[in-house]
Protein backbone atom coordinates (compact mmCIF):
# COMPACT_ATOMS: atom_id res chain seq x y z
CA UNK A 1 0.00 0.00 0.00
CA UNK A 2 3.01 1.86 0.41
CA UNK A 3 3.23 4.31 -2.76
CA UNK A 4 6.81 4.85 -4.29
CA UNK A 5 5.89 8.61 -4.56
CA UNK A 6 6.00 10.31 -1.08
CA UNK A 7 3.52 13.47 -1.16
CA UNK A 8 4.22 16.00 1.67
CA UNK A 9 2.21 19.62 1.29
CA UNK A 10 2.29 22.84 2.87
CA UNK A 11 -0.92 24.17 5.07
CA UNK A 12 1.00 27.20 6.12
CA UNK A 13 4.23 29.12 5.53
CA UNK A 14 4.36 31.30 8.46
CA UNK A 15 1.91 32.75 11.52
CA UNK A 16 -0.77 34.00 9.99
CA UNK A 17 -1.28 32.14 6.67
CA UNK A 18 -4.45 31.37 5.16
CA UNK A 19 -6.77 28.51 6.53
CA UNK A 20 -8.96 27.73 3.55
CA UNK A 21 -6.50 26.74 0.70
CA UNK A 22 -5.23 24.40 3.24
CA UNK A 23 -8.61 21.83 3.79
CA UNK A 24 -8.76 22.22 0.14
CA UNK A 25 -5.32 20.65 -0.04
CA UNK A 26 -6.11 18.02 2.19
CA UNK A 27 -9.28 17.10 1.07
CA UNK A 28 -7.85 16.21 -2.85
CA UNK A 29 -3.85 16.31 -2.48
CA UNK A 30 -3.73 13.13 -1.26
CA UNK A 31 -1.22 13.81 1.16
CA UNK A 32 0.71 11.80 3.13
CA UNK A 33 2.07 14.46 5.60
CA UNK A 34 0.60 18.20 5.82
CA UNK A 35 3.33 20.68 7.16
CA UNK A 36 2.27 23.49 8.96
CA UNK A 37 5.36 25.87 9.45
CA UNK A 38 4.31 28.65 11.91
CA UNK A 39 7.41 30.16 13.51
CA UNK A 40 9.40 33.00 12.69
CA UNK A 41 12.06 34.07 14.67
CA UNK A 42 10.28 37.06 16.39
CA UNK A 43 7.05 35.00 16.97
CA UNK A 44 8.56 32.74 18.82
CA UNK A 45 9.78 35.66 21.01
CA UNK A 46 6.19 37.67 21.36
CA UNK A 47 4.83 33.84 22.03
CA UNK A 48 6.75 33.88 24.94
CA UNK A 49 5.25 37.04 25.90
CA UNK A 50 1.93 35.56 25.15
CA UNK A 51 2.56 32.47 27.65
CA UNK A 52 3.94 35.01 30.63
CA UNK A 53 0.57 36.71 30.48
CA UNK A 54 -1.46 33.55 30.39
CA UNK A 55 0.56 30.12 31.17
CA UNK A 56 -2.25 28.29 29.23
CA UNK A 57 -0.97 30.76 26.18
CA UNK A 58 1.47 31.25 24.16
CA UNK A 59 0.90 28.73 21.03
CA UNK A 60 -0.40 29.97 17.74
CA UNK A 61 -3.36 32.04 18.12
CA UNK A 62 -4.88 30.32 14.83
CA UNK A 63 -4.51 27.02 16.30
CA UNK A 64 -8.07 26.62 17.28
CA UNK A 65 -9.15 27.04 14.21
CA UNK A 66 -6.82 25.50 12.53
CA UNK A 67 -7.13 21.85 14.32
CA UNK A 68 -10.80 22.26 14.20
CA UNK A 69 -10.81 22.34 10.66
CA UNK A 70 -8.01 19.95 9.63
CA UNK A 71 -8.02 17.67 12.24
CA UNK A 72 -11.27 15.69 10.17
CA UNK A 73 -10.02 15.89 7.01
CA UNK A 74 -6.68 14.65 7.70
CA UNK A 75 -8.30 11.67 9.85
CA UNK A 76 -10.38 11.26 6.42
CA UNK A 77 -7.07 11.26 4.07
CA UNK A 78 -4.98 9.87 6.35
CA UNK A 79 -2.82 12.64 6.49
CA UNK A 80 -0.15 12.99 8.96
CA UNK A 81 0.05 17.41 10.19
CA UNK A 82 3.57 17.90 11.41
CA UNK A 83 3.41 21.83 12.90
CA UNK A 84 5.87 24.10 15.23
CA UNK A 85 2.37 25.80 16.12
CA UNK A 86 3.46 24.94 20.27
CA UNK A 87 5.35 28.19 20.07
CA UNK A 88 6.26 29.02 23.38
CA UNK A 89 3.91 26.18 24.54
CA UNK A 90 3.83 22.91 22.25
CA UNK A 91 2.49 21.40 25.90
CA UNK A 92 -0.43 23.51 25.89
CA UNK A 93 -1.32 23.45 22.33
CA UNK A 94 -1.59 19.60 22.48
CA UNK A 95 -3.56 19.34 25.71
CA UNK A 96 -5.76 22.46 23.24
CA UNK A 97 -5.51 19.96 20.04
CA UNK A 98 -6.54 16.87 21.75
CA UNK A 99 -9.33 18.60 23.67
CA UNK A 100 -10.60 19.47 19.75
CA UNK A 101 -9.97 16.06 18.98
CA UNK A 102 -12.19 14.28 21.13
CA UNK A 103 -14.76 16.90 20.99
CA UNK A 104 -14.89 16.14 16.97
CA UNK A 105 -15.03 11.81 17.92
CA UNK A 106 -11.48 11.41 16.54
CA UNK A 107 -11.18 8.48 18.81
CA UNK A 108 -8.26 7.14 18.89
CA UNK A 109 -6.19 9.89 16.73
CA UNK A 110 -2.79 10.20 18.83
CA UNK A 111 -1.02 13.59 19.16
CA UNK A 112 2.89 14.01 19.78
CA UNK A 113 3.97 16.92 21.46
CA UNK A 114 7.81 17.45 21.05
CA UNK A 115 9.42 19.30 23.88
CA UNK A 116 12.80 20.31 24.83
CA UNK A 117 14.28 23.34 22.79
CA UNK A 118 13.44 25.69 25.36
CA UNK A 119 16.94 26.04 26.48
CA UNK A 120 16.44 28.76 28.81
CA UNK A 121 17.86 26.84 31.79
CA UNK A 122 21.03 25.67 30.31
CA UNK A 123 22.87 28.80 28.10
CA UNK A 124 24.09 31.22 30.46
CA UNK A 125 23.86 34.81 30.83
CA UNK A 126 27.33 35.89 29.33
CA UNK A 127 26.92 33.71 26.19
CA UNK A 128 28.70 35.35 23.25
CA UNK A 129 26.24 36.21 19.89
CA UNK A 130 26.32 34.35 16.97
CA UNK A 131 27.03 36.99 14.63
CA UNK A 132 28.14 39.89 16.04
CA UNK A 133 30.17 41.55 19.22
CA UNK A 134 29.34 40.79 22.75
CA UNK A 135 27.35 38.43 24.94
CA UNK A 136 23.39 38.27 26.19
CA UNK A 137 24.40 40.02 29.31
CA UNK A 138 24.98 43.25 27.32
CA UNK A 139 21.32 43.48 25.67
CA UNK A 140 19.92 44.79 29.46
CA UNK A 141 16.25 44.18 28.32
CA UNK A 142 14.55 41.93 29.94
CA UNK A 143 14.71 37.97 28.72
CA UNK A 144 11.43 36.37 27.65
CA UNK A 145 12.86 33.21 26.15
CA UNK A 146 15.36 30.78 24.55
CA UNK A 147 14.58 28.19 21.91
CA UNK A 148 16.96 25.96 20.42
CA UNK A 149 16.22 24.91 16.79
CA UNK A 150 15.34 21.27 16.44
CA UNK A 151 16.22 19.01 13.76
CA UNK A 152 14.37 15.95 11.88
CA UNK A 153 16.28 13.68 14.40
CA UNK A 154 13.77 15.48 17.45
CA UNK A 155 10.77 14.60 15.11
CA UNK A 156 11.40 11.03 13.98
CA UNK A 157 10.41 9.01 17.20
CA UNK A 158 6.73 10.72 17.24
CA UNK A 159 6.73 9.33 13.32
CA UNK A 160 7.86 5.95 14.64
CA UNK A 161 5.36 5.99 16.88
CA UNK A 162 2.62 6.70 14.76
CA UNK A 163 1.44 10.08 15.38
CA UNK A 164 -1.49 11.77 13.43
CA UNK A 165 -0.81 14.82 14.62
CA UNK A 166 2.89 15.81 15.89
CA UNK A 167 3.20 19.55 17.53
CA UNK A 168 6.08 21.05 18.32
CA UNK A 169 7.93 24.77 19.21
CA UNK A 170 11.05 25.73 17.72
CA UNK A 171 11.41 23.10 15.04
CA UNK A 172 13.63 24.15 12.00
CA UNK A 173 11.63 24.62 9.22
CA UNK A 174 12.68 22.20 6.57
CA UNK A 175 13.26 19.58 9.21
CA UNK A 176 9.70 19.23 9.53
CA UNK A 177 9.74 18.19 6.10
CA UNK A 178 13.27 16.24 6.42
CA UNK A 179 11.53 14.01 8.81
CA UNK A 180 9.03 12.24 7.44
CA UNK A 181 11.37 11.51 4.10
CA UNK A 182 13.74 10.72 6.07
CA UNK A 183 11.19 8.20 7.77
CA UNK A 184 9.64 7.05 5.25
CA UNK A 185 12.39 6.25 2.54
CA UNK A 186 14.60 5.38 5.88
CA UNK A 187 17.69 7.42 5.10
CA UNK A 188 20.42 7.53 7.34
CA UNK A 189 20.94 10.79 9.20
CA UNK A 190 24.95 10.34 8.06
CA UNK A 191 23.52 10.66 4.67
CA UNK A 192 24.45 13.51 3.74
CA UNK A 193 23.70 14.25 0.00
CA UNK A 194 20.04 12.97 1.22
CA UNK A 195 19.79 15.28 3.95
CA UNK A 196 20.25 17.64 1.81
CA UNK A 197 17.58 16.97 -0.70
CA UNK A 198 15.35 16.52 1.84
CA UNK A 199 16.23 19.89 3.08
CA UNK A 200 15.83 21.18 -0.29
CA UNK A 201 12.09 20.12 -0.02
CA UNK A 202 11.73 21.88 3.12
CA UNK A 203 13.29 24.84 2.12
CA UNK A 204 11.52 25.38 -1.26
CA UNK A 205 8.01 24.52 0.65
CA UNK A 206 8.42 25.93 3.80
CA UNK A 207 7.15 29.66 3.12
CA UNK A 208 4.05 27.97 1.52
CA UNK A 209 2.91 30.04 -1.44
CA UNK A 210 5.93 31.63 -2.36
CA UNK A 211 6.60 28.59 -4.32
CA UNK A 212 3.21 28.23 -6.58
CA UNK A 213 3.28 32.00 -7.29
CA UNK A 214 2.63 34.01 -3.64
CA UNK A 215 5.08 36.80 -3.23
CA UNK A 216 5.58 36.33 -7.06
CA UNK A 217 3.58 38.75 -8.96
CA UNK A 218 4.91 41.71 -11.00
CA UNK A 219 1.79 43.06 -13.77
CA UNK A 220 3.22 43.01 -16.79
CA UNK A 221 6.27 41.21 -16.13
CA UNK A 222 5.45 38.19 -13.85
CA UNK A 223 1.81 37.70 -14.06
CA UNK A 224 0.21 35.30 -11.68
CA UNK A 225 -3.56 33.80 -12.98
CA UNK A 226 -6.46 33.45 -10.22
CA UNK A 227 -3.49 34.76 -7.59
CA UNK A 228 -6.72 35.48 -5.02
CA UNK A 229 -7.17 31.79 -5.07
CA UNK A 230 -3.60 30.82 -5.05
CA UNK A 231 -2.80 26.74 -4.23
CA UNK A 232 -0.64 25.89 -1.61
CA UNK A 233 2.32 23.40 -2.36
CA UNK A 234 3.18 20.14 -3.07
CA UNK A 235 6.18 18.01 -3.21
CA UNK A 236 5.61 14.73 -5.07
CA UNK A 237 9.12 12.70 -3.29
CA UNK A 238 11.29 9.84 -4.91
CA UNK A 239 13.78 8.26 -3.01
CA UNK A 240 16.59 9.50 -4.35
CA UNK A 241 15.66 12.81 -2.96
CA UNK A 242 14.40 14.54 -6.30
CA UNK A 243 10.63 16.16 -6.19
CA UNK A 244 8.21 17.25 -8.61
CA UNK A 245 6.76 20.58 -6.87
CA UNK A 246 3.29 21.22 -8.06
CA UNK A 247 -0.21 22.47 -7.18
CA UNK A 248 -4.11 21.63 -7.05
CA UNK A 249 -5.58 21.89 -10.22
CA UNK A 250 -8.06 24.22 -10.56
CA UNK A 251 -6.44 26.67 -7.87
CA UNK A 252 -4.84 29.82 -8.59
CA UNK A 253 -0.83 30.41 -8.32
CA UNK A 254 1.70 28.50 -11.17
CA UNK A 255 4.74 26.56 -10.44
CA UNK A 256 7.20 27.37 -13.21
CA UNK A 257 10.99 27.46 -12.79
CA UNK A 258 10.70 31.03 -11.88
CA UNK A 259 8.63 30.92 -8.99
CA UNK A 260 11.01 27.87 -7.56
CA UNK A 261 14.79 30.01 -8.57
CA UNK A 262 13.45 32.67 -6.24
CA UNK A 263 12.26 30.53 -3.88
CA UNK A 264 15.43 28.39 -3.77
CA UNK A 265 17.71 31.40 -2.65
CA UNK A 266 15.11 33.05 -0.23
CA UNK A 267 17.00 33.86 3.02
CA UNK A 268 19.92 31.88 1.97
CA UNK A 269 23.49 33.23 1.73
CA UNK A 270 26.16 30.92 0.76
CA UNK A 271 24.50 28.61 -1.85
CA UNK A 272 26.74 25.82 -1.02
CA UNK A 273 26.38 25.96 2.67
CA UNK A 274 22.96 26.42 3.87
CA UNK A 275 23.02 25.31 7.44
CA UNK A 276 20.25 23.62 9.10
CA UNK A 277 20.71 21.11 12.01
CA UNK A 278 20.13 18.19 9.92
CA UNK A 279 22.72 19.19 7.51
CA UNK A 280 25.03 21.98 5.75
CA UNK A 281 22.85 21.77 2.74
CA UNK A 282 24.56 22.43 -0.97
CA UNK A 283 21.81 23.97 -3.16
CA UNK A 284 24.62 25.47 -5.67
CA UNK A 285 24.19 22.82 -7.98
CA UNK A 286 20.47 21.71 -8.28
CA UNK A 287 18.88 21.69 -11.34
CA UNK A 288 15.34 22.77 -11.75
CA UNK A 289 13.72 21.62 -14.86
CA UNK A 290 9.80 22.16 -16.16
CA UNK A 291 8.16 19.19 -16.97
CA UNK A 292 4.44 19.70 -17.17
CA UNK A 293 1.82 22.83 -16.49
CA UNK A 294 2.54 23.72 -12.68
CA UNK A 295 4.88 20.91 -12.47
CA UNK A 296 9.12 21.45 -11.58
CA UNK A 297 11.25 19.06 -11.17
CA UNK A 298 13.77 19.57 -8.69
CA UNK A 299 16.67 17.27 -8.17
CA UNK A 300 20.85 17.32 -7.40
CA UNK A 301 20.87 19.21 -3.87
CA UNK A 302 23.36 17.70 -1.90
CA UNK A 303 24.95 18.49 1.65
CA UNK A 304 27.46 17.87 3.73
CA UNK A 305 27.85 17.32 7.67
CA UNK A 306 25.70 18.94 10.52
CA UNK A 307 26.88 21.59 12.50
CA UNK A 308 28.24 20.59 15.40
CA UNK A 309 26.02 23.44 17.59
CA UNK A 310 22.52 24.55 16.84
CA UNK A 311 21.57 27.80 16.80
CA UNK A 312 19.36 29.47 19.73
CA UNK A 313 17.31 32.52 19.32
CA UNK A 314 16.63 34.47 22.39
CA UNK A 315 14.33 36.80 23.03
CA UNK A 316 13.77 39.83 25.13
CA UNK A 317 11.15 42.35 26.74
CA UNK A 318 11.73 45.21 24.09
CA UNK A 319 9.19 47.64 25.04
CA UNK A 320 6.66 49.47 22.97
CA UNK A 321 6.64 51.09 19.29
CA UNK A 322 4.12 53.66 18.55
CA UNK A 323 3.38 54.39 15.18
CA UNK A 324 1.26 57.36 13.96
CA UNK A 325 0.11 59.42 11.03
CA UNK A 326 -1.43 62.22 9.05
CA UNK A 327 -1.80 62.97 5.67
CA UNK A 328 -1.30 66.17 3.01
CA UNK A 329 -2.16 66.38 -0.43
CA UNK A 330 -2.36 68.58 -3.42
CA UNK A 331 0.22 71.89 -3.50
CA UNK A 332 3.01 72.32 -1.75
CA UNK A 333 2.25 68.69 0.16
CA UNK A 334 5.64 67.95 0.90
CA UNK A 335 6.57 71.15 2.30
CA UNK A 336 3.62 70.63 4.91
CA UNK A 337 4.31 67.33 5.56
CA UNK A 338 8.09 68.45 6.08
CA UNK A 339 7.16 71.05 8.36
CA UNK A 340 4.94 68.63 10.40
CA UNK A 341 8.13 66.29 11.06
CA UNK A 342 9.74 69.50 12.48
CA UNK A 343 7.04 70.23 14.71
CA UNK A 344 6.64 66.86 15.74
CA UNK A 345 10.87 66.41 16.17
CA UNK A 346 11.00 69.50 17.87
CA UNK A 347 7.87 69.28 20.39
CA UNK A 348 8.95 65.39 21.71
CA UNK A 349 12.36 66.49 22.46
CA UNK A 350 11.97 70.06 23.76
CA UNK A 351 8.52 69.71 25.30
CA UNK A 352 8.38 66.10 26.39
CA UNK A 353 12.37 65.39 26.67
CA UNK A 354 11.74 61.83 24.89
CA UNK A 355 14.88 60.64 23.67
CA UNK A 356 13.97 57.42 22.08
CA UNK A 357 14.49 56.09 18.86
CA UNK A 358 12.27 58.03 16.43
CA UNK A 359 11.47 57.77 12.81
CA UNK A 360 9.85 60.56 10.49
CA UNK A 361 8.57 59.35 6.95
CA UNK A 362 6.76 60.97 4.17
CA UNK A 363 5.23 57.72 2.85
CA UNK A 364 4.58 58.80 -0.87
CA UNK A 365 7.70 60.87 -1.24
CA UNK A 366 10.19 58.14 0.49
CA UNK A 367 10.00 55.81 3.64
CA UNK A 368 10.57 52.43 2.39
CA UNK A 369 13.43 53.28 0.52
CA UNK A 370 14.49 56.64 2.37
CA UNK A 371 17.76 55.09 4.32
CA UNK A 372 18.41 54.66 0.10
CA UNK A 373 18.60 57.92 -1.26
CA UNK A 374 15.23 57.39 -3.62
CA UNK A 375 12.59 59.60 -3.25
CA UNK A 376 9.24 60.69 -5.27
CA UNK A 377 9.79 64.44 -5.98
CA UNK A 378 6.14 65.33 -7.45
CA UNK A 379 4.45 63.52 -5.23
CA UNK A 380 1.58 65.58 -4.12
CA UNK A 381 -0.02 62.91 -1.59
CA UNK A 382 1.63 61.87 1.29
CA UNK A 383 1.19 60.31 4.63
CA UNK A 384 3.51 61.86 7.78
CA UNK A 385 4.47 58.36 9.23
CA UNK A 386 5.98 58.54 12.74
CA UNK A 387 7.27 55.64 14.60
CA UNK A 388 8.59 55.75 18.21
CA UNK A 389 10.16 52.62 20.13
CA UNK A 390 10.57 53.06 23.93
CA UNK A 391 10.54 50.95 27.21
CA UNK A 392 8.47 53.34 28.61
CA UNK A 393 5.17 53.00 27.03
CA UNK A 394 3.97 56.66 27.80
CA UNK A 395 6.79 57.96 25.56
CA UNK A 396 4.94 56.06 22.65
CA UNK A 397 1.55 57.38 24.19
CA UNK A 398 2.78 61.19 24.20
CA UNK A 399 3.92 60.72 20.24
CA UNK A 400 0.55 59.59 19.91
CA UNK A 401 -0.83 63.06 21.61
CA UNK A 402 1.63 65.14 19.38
CA UNK A 403 1.24 63.54 16.09
CA UNK A 404 -2.42 63.71 16.90
CA UNK A 405 -2.10 67.76 17.84
CA UNK A 406 -1.54 68.51 14.54
CA UNK A 407 -4.67 68.49 13.31
CA UNK A 408 -5.58 71.62 14.74
CA UNK A 409 -2.21 73.06 15.53
CA UNK A 410 -0.16 71.84 12.28
CA UNK A 411 0.00 72.63 9.12
CA UNK A 412 -2.96 73.21 6.70
CA UNK A 413 -4.91 70.58 5.86
CA UNK A 414 -3.62 67.97 7.56
CA UNK A 415 -6.25 64.67 7.84
CA UNK A 416 -6.50 61.48 8.71
CA UNK A 417 -5.01 61.09 12.06
CA UNK A 418 -4.55 57.40 13.13
CA UNK A 419 -1.95 56.42 16.03
CA UNK A 420 -1.32 52.56 17.55
CA UNK A 421 0.93 51.24 20.23
CA UNK A 422 2.33 47.48 20.07
CA UNK A 423 4.35 45.40 22.23
CA UNK A 424 8.14 44.69 20.72
CA UNK A 425 10.30 42.37 21.12
CA UNK A 426 13.94 41.74 20.11
CA UNK A 427 15.80 38.80 19.64
CA UNK A 428 19.72 37.76 19.06
CA UNK A 429 21.33 34.19 18.43
CA UNK A 430 23.60 32.15 19.81
CA UNK A 431 24.92 28.72 19.06
CA UNK A 432 25.10 25.50 21.84
CA UNK A 433 27.24 22.40 21.80
CA UNK A 434 24.07 20.13 20.13
CA UNK A 435 25.13 17.43 22.78
CA UNK A 436 23.02 20.19 25.67
CA UNK A 437 19.52 19.70 24.26
CA UNK A 438 17.67 17.52 24.61
CA UNK A 439 14.46 17.12 22.96
CA UNK A 440 11.25 15.21 24.41
CA UNK A 441 8.46 13.25 22.78
CA UNK A 442 5.29 13.08 24.63
CA UNK A 443 2.24 11.14 22.98
CA UNK A 444 -1.39 11.40 24.15
CA UNK A 445 -3.86 9.21 22.35
CA UNK A 446 -7.76 11.24 22.26
CA UNK B 1 3.05 44.59 -22.99
CA UNK B 2 2.88 47.65 -24.11
CA UNK B 3 6.35 48.57 -25.58
CA UNK B 4 8.44 51.31 -23.38
CA UNK B 5 8.52 55.18 -24.39
CA UNK B 6 11.51 55.48 -26.84
CA UNK B 7 14.56 56.74 -24.66
CA UNK B 8 12.97 54.93 -21.92
CA UNK B 9 15.67 54.18 -19.32
CA UNK B 10 15.86 50.40 -18.95
CA UNK B 11 15.96 48.64 -15.95
CA UNK B 12 16.86 45.39 -14.47
CA UNK B 13 13.34 44.51 -14.26
CA UNK B 14 12.90 44.75 -17.58
CA UNK B 15 15.29 41.21 -18.10
CA UNK B 16 15.44 39.37 -14.68
CA UNK B 17 13.36 39.40 -11.42
CA UNK B 18 14.15 38.98 -8.00
CA UNK B 19 12.74 38.31 -4.40
CA UNK B 20 14.29 39.88 -1.09
CA UNK B 21 15.11 37.81 2.31
CA UNK B 22 16.39 39.12 5.64
CA UNK B 23 18.76 37.44 8.44
CA UNK B 24 19.17 39.42 11.49
CA UNK B 25 20.70 42.47 9.54
CA UNK B 26 21.42 41.18 6.62
CA UNK B 27 19.88 41.19 3.87
CA UNK B 28 19.95 38.93 0.73
CA UNK B 29 18.52 39.86 -2.99
CA UNK B 30 18.14 36.96 -5.40
CA UNK B 31 18.27 37.92 -9.11
CA UNK B 32 17.91 35.68 -11.94
CA UNK B 33 17.36 36.54 -15.79
CA UNK B 34 14.44 35.58 -17.60
CA UNK B 35 16.52 34.67 -20.54
CA UNK B 36 19.76 33.11 -20.71
CA UNK B 37 20.99 35.43 -23.36
CA UNK B 38 20.73 38.47 -20.88
CA UNK B 39 22.57 36.89 -18.46
CA UNK B 40 25.85 38.10 -19.48
CA UNK B 41 24.51 41.58 -19.18
CA UNK B 42 22.99 40.81 -16.07
CA UNK B 43 26.50 40.13 -14.60
CA UNK B 44 28.11 42.85 -16.24
CA UNK B 45 25.74 45.31 -14.63
CA UNK B 46 25.09 44.07 -11.30
CA UNK B 47 28.65 43.84 -9.18
CA UNK B 48 28.56 43.91 -5.81
CA UNK B 49 31.00 47.12 -6.04
CA UNK B 50 27.81 48.86 -8.12
CA UNK B 51 25.27 48.11 -5.33
CA UNK B 52 27.62 48.76 -2.24
CA UNK B 53 28.24 52.21 -3.81
CA UNK B 54 25.08 53.15 -5.04
CA UNK B 55 23.68 52.59 -1.55
CA UNK B 56 26.02 53.91 0.75
CA UNK B 57 23.76 54.72 4.06
CA UNK B 58 21.46 51.46 3.03
CA UNK B 59 24.31 49.17 2.89
CA UNK B 60 26.97 50.06 5.79
CA UNK B 61 28.49 46.47 5.39
CA UNK B 62 30.07 44.60 2.41
CA UNK B 63 28.14 43.26 -0.58
CA UNK B 64 29.13 39.96 -1.59
CA UNK B 65 27.78 38.27 -5.09
CA UNK B 66 27.28 34.46 -5.45
CA UNK B 67 26.71 33.32 -9.03
CA UNK B 68 24.81 30.76 -10.14
CA UNK B 69 25.72 30.33 -13.54
CA UNK B 70 23.78 27.40 -14.67
CA UNK B 71 20.20 28.75 -13.47
CA UNK B 72 21.41 32.57 -14.93
CA UNK B 73 21.07 33.46 -10.95
CA UNK B 74 22.62 36.14 -8.73
CA UNK B 75 22.67 36.02 -4.98
CA UNK B 76 23.61 38.73 -3.24
CA UNK B 77 23.80 38.89 0.76
CA UNK B 78 24.15 42.84 1.89
CA UNK B 79 25.66 42.91 5.50
CA UNK B 80 24.59 45.66 7.83
CA UNK B 81 21.95 46.41 5.58
CA UNK B 82 18.65 46.68 7.49
CA UNK B 83 19.24 49.39 9.75
CA UNK B 84 19.73 47.33 12.23
CA UNK B 85 17.59 44.78 11.59
CA UNK B 86 14.14 44.25 12.55
CA UNK B 87 14.79 44.52 16.13
CA UNK B 88 15.76 48.11 16.24
CA UNK B 89 14.85 49.21 12.60
CA UNK B 90 12.35 52.02 12.38
CA UNK B 91 11.60 51.54 8.62
CA UNK B 92 7.57 50.90 7.88
CA UNK B 93 9.32 47.51 5.77
CA UNK B 94 11.91 46.54 9.04
CA UNK B 95 12.56 43.72 7.13
CA UNK B 96 13.73 45.27 3.52
CA UNK B 97 11.83 43.00 2.09
CA UNK B 98 11.30 45.54 -0.95
CA UNK B 99 14.94 45.81 -1.52
CA UNK B 100 14.54 43.21 -3.91
CA UNK B 101 13.19 46.27 -6.01
CA UNK B 102 15.96 48.43 -5.30
CA UNK B 103 18.28 46.16 -7.25
CA UNK B 104 15.77 46.21 -9.91
CA UNK B 105 15.23 49.70 -10.73
CA UNK B 106 18.92 50.04 -11.34
CA UNK B 107 19.68 51.41 -14.93
CA UNK B 108 20.89 49.06 -17.38
CA UNK B 109 23.45 51.75 -19.07
CA UNK B 110 24.80 53.60 -16.27
CA UNK B 111 27.03 50.29 -15.01
CA UNK B 112 30.10 52.65 -14.64
CA UNK B 113 28.12 55.31 -13.29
Amino acid sequence: MTSAVFRIGTGAGFSADRLDPAIDLVERGKLDVLVLECLGERTVAFSHRDRMADPERGYNAHLRRRMQALLPVCAAAGTTMITNMGAANPRAAAARTLEIARALGLKGLKIACIEGDDVSAVVPANQPFMDEVGTLADVGMPVVGMNAYLGADAIVPALVAEAGVIIGGRLADPSMFLAPLAHRFGWDAADMPRMGAGSLIGHLLECGMQITGGYFADPGVKDVPDLANCGYPIAEVQSDGSAVITKLDGTGGCVTTSTVKEQLLYEVHDPARYLTPDVTADFSRVQIAEVGKNRVKVSHASGTARPQTLKVTVGFDGGFQGEAGVSYAGPAAQERGRLAAQIVRDRLSRVHGIKSDLRIDLIGVNSLFATAGISAADAQDLRLHVALRSPAKEDAELMLWEVESLLCCGPAGGGGFRGSIVPCVMTKSVLIERERVKPTLSVFVA
Amino acid sequence: MTAPPRNARRIVRDIAHARAGDKGNTSNVNVWAYDAADFELLKRVLTAERIKRTFPDLIRGKVERYVIEHLHGLNFVLHDALEGGVNSSLNLDSHGKSWSYLILGLALDDDKA
